[in-house]
């Protein structure tokens, strides 16, 4: 189920971030995301998140995102994983 | 050759509205195309222009609407709703000749007001769209040091609208995005991506294209609407 999050993840980063195949399968958990990819503005935060909603069937509440969310890979895969498992 | 757009225009409510046409003037089949909304609409333009230039080719007319309050229009687009936009989508069909709809995310909670045989791709809830517009505002106003929330931010839009990513959404609008949603009808054939070889350029930071996304959608249009209609 892990694998799949994260997979599932990688190819989100990719729709929406315009991220090539390569570049997205470079990620790993240290790889910094918010502040490091330009393109992660806070419109694509709120696309990321509605998106990951639909694609996961998972609710999330604003009061979950914070700045640390989107800090590394690592961190939005293991929100995501919790949220999922939830 | 590469076709060309010719610009027309259509009145709704008080005013006269543009509308991007492409294709033979004698056509039979005339597609209205019923865009995504908001920011969706800017990333996906170039997308579904390419899209019309390939119907052209195949002697498929297509028309690509202003909303009011969108692009070239001269209405404020705080002044719109769910409600006007469905009125210019009836109004834009009758006056300019449409056979046949295709709407494209946000352009399914629009498209059934032509009505006219249609087809859609991707169709998404009107709350949907406004959760991704009110989460940019949370999330822009966060990096600003302020804290707000969806209920307040929906509570305070209710009487004065919002300013949501830059669009400004009057009360009107706020109300119907909240309950809107693409109307089932025996007339609609639903696509997915996967249909038309697609990536989800709608949901992209930056505006992209993809050739064989307006390709695909091209040849899957004129195939869907040769077989039903006029």
């Amino acid at each position: 189920m892990s694998q799949d999050i994260e997979t599932i993840i990688r190819t989100l980063l990719s729709d929406v971030l315009g991220l090539s195949s390569e570049q997205v399968s470079a990620l790993h958990n240290d790889s910094a995301l918010f502040g490091a990819i330009p393109e992660l503005d806070s419109m694509a935060v709120a696309g990321l998140l509605t998106e990951l909603e639909d694609r996961l069937d998972i609710t999330i509440d604003d009061d979950e995102v914070d700045g640390e969310l989107f800090t590394t890979f690592g961190s939005l895969v293991g929100f995501a994983e919790t949220k999922g498992a939830a | 050759m590469r076709p060309q757009p010719v610009h027309l225009h259509y009145s709704t409510a008080t005013q006269s509205e543009y509308g991007l046409r492409f294709g033979p003037a004698d056509a039979d089949r005339i597609i209205l195309i019923v865009p995504p909304l908001f920011d969706e609409m800017n990333r996906t333009r170039r997308m579904v222009a390419e899209a019309m230039r390939g119907l052209a080719k195949r002697d498929v007319a297509s028309l690509l609407p202003d909303l009011p309050g969108c692009n070239e229009s001269t209405a404020a687009l705080s002044s719109q709703s769910i409600e006007s936009w469905r009125r210019a989508v009836s109004d834009v069909a009758t006056q300019l000749g449409a056979t046949h709809v295709v709407s494209i995310r946000g352009g399914g909670l629009l498209d059934d007001a032509a009505g006219l045989p249609m087809w859609r791709l991707a169709p998404v809830k009107g709350a949907s769209l406004l959760k991704t517009l009110l989460r940019a505002r949370i999330a822009a106003d966060k990096e600003a040091g302020i804290v707000t929330t969806a209920e307040q931010l929906i509570i305070e839009g209710q009487h004065d609208g919002l300013d949501l990513a830059g669009h400004a959404i009057g009360p009107a609008m706020l109300m119907d995005l909240e309950k809107a949603h693409p109307v089932a009808s025996d007339e609609i054939t639903e696509a997915t991506l996967t249909d038309v070889a697609g990536t989800a350029l709608w949901l992209r930071s930056e505006p992209g294209e993809s050739p064989e996304m307006s390709a695909a959608l091209a040849g899957y249009i004129d195939r869907w609407s040769a077989s039903c209609g006029r």
